[in-house]
Order: structure tokens, then sequence, then C-alpha cells
């Protein structure tokens, strides 16, 4: 069994205009390896909604990516509130968002509901006021 | 790509991928919406102009952004959309009409 390729990031909650540096960095790195250019855009998409989510609503967290031959799996940790109703936060159109975030074309509602469309699993771990991890897994 | 840019309607903010071929196009300001029902190849066409419409265009693999209604984004995102390969045209009118002029080019 060969080891995954392990990429961690830290996600800087400070910073919006900077949010999805991490995505993009993955991005670079999966064309790198020559992945199909949907995988490619699945997976970066994907890992975007996330880190924007976690600027937005946690202040912050941690990325980590593991790529195996047979997938790509993404960890989202955040110590933020957390998500009290995760069949409503799954909804399309549903968003705490406040209005600056809005603004700024974020705030949509779409982000949960477009990291489980792009994924092939998706699990939501999730305390109201420890925190929430989410793995997605991208099959090859 | 580069005959879009000639159009009299439209000028090109930053064209760092000038031979990128577009695949039809998603209309759309809502970022997330963009980014889940947008196809790669398309050209997108916004109104929004702030610098996450950088990443939007780079991880939705769109080929283009086209700022309609005129709109004007910052420097800093002209300079950021030229380092990360996002070709960016600004259109002077609205929404449909440019919609319209992209689709009898396409």
């Amino acid at each position: 069994m060969t080891e995954p390729l392990t990429f961690h990031y830290d996600v800087d909650g400070e910073n919006f205009t900077s949010a999805g540096q991490a995505s993009v960095q993955v991005k670079k790195v999966l064309r790198r390896l020559g992945l199909d250019p949907e995988t490619i855009r699945r997976v970066s998409i994907a890992m975007y909604e996330g880190e924007i989510n976690m600027v937005i609503h946690a202040g912050g967290g941690s990325a980590d990516v593991r790529i195996y031959e047979d997938g790509i799996e993404i960890i989202l940790a955040d110590t933020g509130p957390g998500i009290a109703d995760i069949d409503q936060a799954m909804q399309e159109g549903f968003s705490t968002a406040p209005d600056n975030i809005r603004s700024l074309g974020f705030g949509a509602g779409m982000g949960l509901p477009n990291m489980k469309r792009y994924t092939d699993s998706m699990q939501i771990d999730s305390t109201v006021g420890v925190g929430t991890t989410i793995t997605m897994r991208v099959n090859l | 790509m580069q005959t879009l840019s000639l159009l009299p309607q439209m000028e090109a903010l930053t064209m760092p991928d000038p031979d990128r071929e577009i695949f039809g196009a998603y209309v759309g300001d809502l970022l997330s919406w963009v980014m889940g029902r947008a196809q790669a190849d398309c050209a997108w066409i916004t109104i929004m102009s702030n610098v996450n419409i950088v990443a939007v265009a780079a991880l939705a693999d769109v080929a283009c952004v086209i700022l309609a209604e005129d709109v004007t984004p910052d420097q800093a995102v002209i300079n950021t959309a030229e380092a990360k390969g996002i070709n960016i045209l600004r259109s002077t009118m609205p929404i449909y009409e440019s919609a319209l002029l992209l689709g009898s080019h396409i």
C-alpha cells in the first residue's frame, strides 16, 4: 500500500480576500499530478466552499488533503460555533452569513450543497460550541 | 476570446490566456451558484468585481469573466487575475445585452 500524498494548510480566518489560497494550491498540485480537469474542478470547488465557510463562520481552521491512488480526501476542521441543525444547513438557500459577506456574493446558502454535489461522499461532524469537521472524498 | 475583445462594446482588462476558447456562458452574481452551475470553459458574465471573482473563475475553470454594465474592478483584482491566468473583459452593456452579443459570437 502506497502512502498517500498529504498536504496541510492553515486557513486564515481574518483575511477574507485571500480565502481560497489552500484550494488554489491544491489545484496546482492536482494539475501537476495530471488528474483530469473535471476531477480537479470538483475537488478545488468543494474545498474552496469549505474554506470560505471556515472564514465566514469559524474564524478560520485547517485543511488536510490526502491523495490516495483511488481517491482524494479533504478534511476541514475548525473550532467555530458548530452547526446546530445539519439538515437545515444542507438545504440550498439556507444561510446564516452576515450582510457584509452577502454583499461580496457569498452567503447564498449553496456552500454545503455544492460540497456535497461535487464530492462522492461527505461527512459532517459538528458540535455546537466546539467546532465542525467535514470529511469529503472524491473517488479517482 | 480575442475576437470578443475586438468588439467595440468589449474591452480586455487583462488577457493572460488569449487563445482560450469559449464554450457557452453562465450569468450570475452569487459566487456559489456560479461554482455550482457554471460549466468549465464557459464565459461568466457578472457585475461582481471583488477579488474573490478571480478565485471563483480559477476554481470553476471558466474561460473568462465578463464584467457587464461597465463595472470596473480595482487594479489589484486585475493584477491578481493576470497572475492567475484569468481573462477579464469589460462590457459597456447591461448583462442581458452582453449575453446576446456573446451568443452571436460563440
